[in-house]
């Protein structure tokens, strides 16, 4: 170590903590990848290899297991700094609280929404899903996982201190998780019969925007009420 | 410079009172004791002057402005200690303080790291840390950190007699550049320093508990 690094920002040093803690502890961030892969792959299993079949399912179906396991990941967002006293500080740090819950949700997405979309084309491939999909998916989820990362966050601030508090926070959050769920599917369908899809993906963005600019608000009021 | 006063100050904790109408005043350089029997809500006044508790009665102040007017000079200007030791295992001792550093703003970790005598174990995964080097460097972020006022839960708790003398000389650094430091310091008789015993509030509490609620 050298005895004095250049002087992050704030923000910075608290994504790159983060970061650096899910590399580390790496098998929480390859478990929601693995966990997503093996939803996708049971999926032939259960309704049958037949081609067609697949090729319709495939948006739904990787749509579906992208918002299981990003929750999977989420409620260890605030659990461990928590726990171990390191939330009563960050409420405490100068750092206004909306903004570090705006970097420890990027710090997620980097770590959990990121992998997903690159693990996402192969799982296209598996199902069956024409090549035109392909590119609308990849669109659809970049604007969509952001919007869960910060819609997932507000959901685990909440559920902090609670008993069970991983049930509770799916019960919370996947109502949520619905209208992203519905545009990022519609969009990749569009795309698949020739129909216009620009649309669904303006909705995923607009989304998007509405989450980044409330939920900060809601998860660092819950945030404060954790560290009473 | 650096007048931390409270007033007539209240708290509840669900639906029990752990004090009412307590004053007290810190000037720049001075240091407060909180004293009294567990249970008497040294920490709860802690939490209270951090900011983490709401001021539900009374009025807190520095230097003539309420609190409650300006949190985030308040914030800007508090070092906490409290009883977990905010560390994470899988970071090594220097880059848990390097984050506290960062996140306050600026600060010097090495600085922190030598004075608490951490400097051989800077690149240790701070998992490996015994109890007592996990509260060392919980406390380096006072010598790392320049901060006017420090607010100090136990700070002793699980330190070695060397490690204490280490933290009895920052303290009486701080207060020599004009720092404050109130703490909390489970019924030992402080050397030296005003003491606000809790236990005296204790009592109060208990005759108003029906009146009030």
């Amino acid at each position: 170590m050298s005895p004095s690094k250049s002087p992050k920002s704030p923000m910075a040093a608290l994504i790159a903590r983060d970061i650096r803690l899910a590399l580390r502890q790496g098998a929480d961030s390859m478990m929601v990848i693995v966990f997503f892969v093996l939803v996708v792959v049971l999926f032939p299993l259960g309704v049958g290899p037949e081609p067609a079949i697949l090729a319709r399912v495939a948006a739904g179906v990787i749509w579906v297991a992208a918002l299981l396991a990003a929750m999977l990941s989420m409620d260890r967002l605030y659990q461990s700094d928590h726990e171990d006293g390191s939330l009563e500080l960050l409420v405490l740090s100068p750092l206004p609280l909306e903004l570090q819950f705006l970097a420890k949700a990027a710090a997620h997405w980097l770590t959990t929404g990121l992998p997903l979309i690159i693990a996402a084309p192969l799982l296209g491939v598996f199902l069956n899903m024409r090549g035109e999909g392909f590119a609308v998916l990849l669109a659809a989820l970049a604007l969509g996982t952001p919007s869960l990362s910060l819609i997932g966050g507000v959901g685990a601030a909440l559920s902090l201190g609670a008993r069970r508090s991983g049930v509770l926070l799916s019960l919370l959050v996947l109502p949520l998780f619905i209208p992203v769920l519905i545009f990022g599917v519609s969009a990749v369908d569009a795309s698949l019969i020739g129909l216009p899809f620009k649309a669904q993906l303006l909705v995923l963005g607009g989304l998007l925007l509405g989450a980044a600019a409330l939920a900060p608000w809601a998860g660092a009021a819950a945030l404060r009420q954790a560290a009473e | 410079m650096g007048q931390f006063i409270g007033s007539g100050l209240g708290s509840y904790r669900g639906q029990r009172i752990v004090f009412r109408g307590l004053d007290f005043a810190v000037d720049g350089g001075g240091l407060l004791h909180l004293v009294g029997p567990n249970g008497s809500g040294k920490s709860t006044l802690l939490r209270v002057m951090a900011g983490l508790l709401p001021v539900i009665e009374g009025q807190i102040s520095w230097d003539g402005v309420a609190l409650a007017q300006d949190r985030d000079g308040h914030r800007a200007r508090l070092l906490y200690v409290g009883h977990a030791d905010a560390i994470k295992g899988a970071l090594s001792a220097a880059e848990n303080l390097q984050f506290w550093c960062a996140m306050a703003g600026g600060g010097d970790a090495w600085l922190g790291l030598e004075r608490f005598g951490l400097a051989k174990m800077a690149d240790l995964p701070a998992r490996f840390l015994s109890a007592g080097q996990r509260r060392r460097l919980n406390l380096a972020r006072l010598a790392a950190i320049p901060a006017a006022l420090w607010l100090l839960d136990e700070p002793a708790a699980s330190l070695d007699k060397a490690s204490e003398e280490i933290l009895e000389a920052e303290i009486r650094r701080h207060r020599a550049g004009g720092g404050s430091v109130v703490m909390a310091s489970h019924g030992r008789d402080p050397a030296d320093g005003e003491r606000l015993d809790m236990g005296a509030f204790v009592g109060a509490a208990l005759d108003l508990g029906d009146a009030v609620l």
